[in-house]
């Protein structure tokens, strides 16, 4: 990310096209059909928020946008480079796109800034007082400096999310994903990690969320889209998706939700 | 100070219960008849044993068939005029022992009460060989207690400038490790003493030492084989582990001394003692794999996500996320593993080795010491009991090492 993205307060939603996904489809091992023909094409710089009921294949649906699972039809397109089974294709795109998950998965073996520092160092190949450097500003920048020098079991919730995202931005991805940041945490600090999710959707960082903070989508996302059985039954700004749903399933899951 | 504003430090400290040994005794031992009955009991059975014991000890064994065989039991038949060598790799093996310990408790006290204990009964030992052996022994050994408890206090100061030694540690022991054994086996410009003419507690220590070192690299390897994606790797790496798994270590160990010679073209001769030690590395080793399986399979899944998520390749996931965690929560398992190997060269004596046990045997058949058994096989069992603890305070040590940031 420059200089630049991070000053402007309102990005500009470019029309340069870094996700696409198209018809994608999945089984799981025992036949289930988990996702039956999804597509979905995401701007540069702009937030879109996947809702749905649980079981919906959401969270499926965005780990196939970095190999974290696989599919058996359709085709996703990642920053124009396609998804394929090679590694070394499927790790080109792993280094572009950054994922924070449900339960932080940050490796209690290590400190917060070896966690932090540990993939520019083995996979950007960065020296390692730069990658401390750019570590170090990033702790600050989701407020927890103090910390760097703690292992992630002496942290709360809260903080070790925001130690992932961290950890996530110091690849420098050009996508985020977020899968459920907030659904492990305290209610009390699931507003400290919306904030940094905010913060980051304001510098003009590419992000899917998937997440039940519908403040968080009112508010920060430029579309929001709801998925139910493996099918993406409706696409739509913030307002029109809360207050003027067109699909009867959007609504029934809004019903529930609010 | 008024009442209503106690001390905070009177007010956060847990209550402590201070009881005098007697009112102790009175409430855990005598607290009604039953349990005072019992305590009689056990105490008169415990009484009993210990003056049987200590009667043998002191009145009826005949301890010269130990003190006269000592440098057998420990270095067997290692030539006499190149003794100098193993005293020097015990001198080596102690300085390392003591500077280890000093960078390790680099930041607590040097010597808590059981190290101080521990310590007292070594020393006592020493001084107490003097009867039976020699002065010059019983001196030569102090001397290198010093060396070890100074070594530990060295230790101590640089540790506490260089912090980063303790990750270094484990390769400095693996050099120490090929130095010992470049001094016991000779070669260059030392004369050369053949494997095979090794024995007693020597021998024991080599093999185990020997079969550790090389069945834990092997042990990770098999491990991660058999969780390989690569078919064929996989495959033999469950056809390895299942065989020697079905298999008693003592047929391995008769296989190895019997029909590998037969097996092999007459021209090449391995050295009796390598066969053995690879037969137990590969018996450990196949153990070994199945435990830190165990270890591998408790690391949760997001861990290996995360760590490709963020662009790391299935190597690096393995090498630099999941093992060390796998590894560190099976230690206890591992460091079991080795005491039983430790215990199990023990059969080499069956195989015809002349190691702890089978130079006691030797030892026993001397017409000067018939029907000694008793007293030999106490020996061995304090000497194979002293080693193994050591392993079981070693592995103690390391576990609480490793334990920082335990989640």
């Amino acid at each position: 990310m420059t200089q630049a993205q991070t000053d402007t307060i309102q990005p500009e939603v470019s029309s340069e096209k870094v996700i696409i996904a198209r018809d994608v489809e999945k089984w799981y091992d025992n036949n289930f059909h988990v996702l039956r023909g999804v597509s979905l094409t995401v701007n540069k710089g702009e937030v879109v928020v996947v809702m749905g009921p649980s079981g919906s294949g959401k969270s499926t649906f965005i780990r196939t946008f970095n190999a974290l699972e696989s599919y058996q039809k359709g085709s996703i397109e990642i920053d124009g480079i396609k998804l394929s089974h090679d590694l070394k294709n499927i790790e080109t795109i792993r280094r572009e796109v950054g994922m924070v998950f449900q339960q932080f998965n940050l490796f209690p073996h290590l400190t917060v800034l070896k966690n932090v520092t540990l993939s520019p160092i083995w996979v950007r190949r960065w020296p390692k007082a730069k990658a401390e450097e750019v570590a170090l500003q990033l702790l600050e920048r989701v407020g927890i400096l103090e910390q760097a020098h703690k292992f992630p079991g002496q942290l709360s919730g809260g903080q070790q999310q925001r130690v992932a995202i961290a950890r996530a931005l110091a690849m420098q991805p050009k996508i985020m994903l977020f899968d459920e940041p907030t659904s492990a945490l305290d209610p009390e600090m699931v507003r400290e990690v919306l904030d940094v999710m905010r913060t980051l959707a304001n510098s003009g960082m590419t992000m899917v969320c998937v997440t039940h903070e519908v403040g968080f989508a009112r508010e920060v996302a430029d579309r929001v889209v709801l998925m139910d059985s493996g099918v993406l039954v409706e696409e739509a700004t913030p307002e029109e998706f809360f207050q003027n749903p067109k699909e009867e399933r959007t609504q029934k899951f809004l019903s529930q939700i609010l | 100070m008024t009442t209503t504003n106690p001390e905070p430090s009177a007010l956060s400290a847990p209550p402590t219960a201070q009881i005098s040994p007697v009112a102790w005794a009175k409430r855990n031992l005598f607290s009604d008849w039953s349990n005072t009955i019992l305590t009689v009991v056990c105490l008169g059975a415990i009484a009993w044993l210990a003056y049987g014991l200590l009667n043998w000890i002191f009145t009826q064994a005949q301890w010269q068939v130990i003190s006269a065989n000592l440098r057998l039991f420990f270095v067997g038949r290692y030539p006499a005029q190149l003794m100098w060598r193993p005293w020097t790799v015990l001198g080596i093996i102690a300085l390392s022992a003591g500077l280890t310990w000093g960078i390790l408790a680099r930041s607590t006290w040097l010597f808590n009460q059981t190290g101080l204990v521990v310590l007292g009964v070594i020393a006592a030992i020493c001084v107490a060989l003097a009867v039976p052996v020699s002065l010059n022994t019983s001196l030569l050994l102090l001397a290198i207690l010093g060396v070890s408890v100074a070594a530990a206090f060295a230790g101590q100061r640089i540790g506490q400038r260089f912090p980063t030694l303790v990750s270094w540690l484990p390769l400095i022991w693996l050099g120490i490790f090929f130095v010992v054994f470049g001094l016991i086996r000779g070669g260059l410009f030392l004369q050369e003493v053949r494997l095979d003419d090794l024995s007693g507690l020597l021998l024991t220590l080599l093999t185990a030492i020997v079969s550790i070192v090389l069945s834990f690299p092997l042990g990770v390897l098999l491990a991660l084989g058999r969780q390989s994606n690569l078919p064929v790797v996989r495959w033999m790496s469950i056809g390895f582990i299942e065989i020697i798994r079905g298999l008693p270590l003592i047929t391995i160990l008769f296989m190895s001394s019997l029909l590998v010679p037969l097996v092999l073209p007459p021209n090449v001769r391995i050295d009796r003692v390598v066969r053995a030690i690879a037969g137990l590395t590969l018996f450990s080793a196949a153990y070994l794999a199945e435990n830190v399986r165990g270890g591998l399979q408790s690391i949760p899944r997001g861990q290996s996500e995360a760590a490709k998520a963020l662009g790391l390749s299935a190597p690096l996931v393995t090498v630099l996320i999941i093992l060390p965690q796998a590894l560190k929560a099976v230690i206890p398992t591992i460091v079991g593993q080795f005491i039983s190997l430790f215990k199990d060269t023990s059969l080499l004596a069956i195989v015809g080795f002349a190691e702890l046990l089978g130079i006691s045997q030797s030892i026993l058949s001397n017409p000067n010491f018939l029907g000694r058994y008793q007293e030999v096989y106490a020996f061995d069992t304090v000497i194979y009991f002293c080693c193994c603890y050591a392993m079981a305070l070693a592995s103690r040590r390391l576990e609480r090492q490793l334990g920082t940031g335990q989640r």
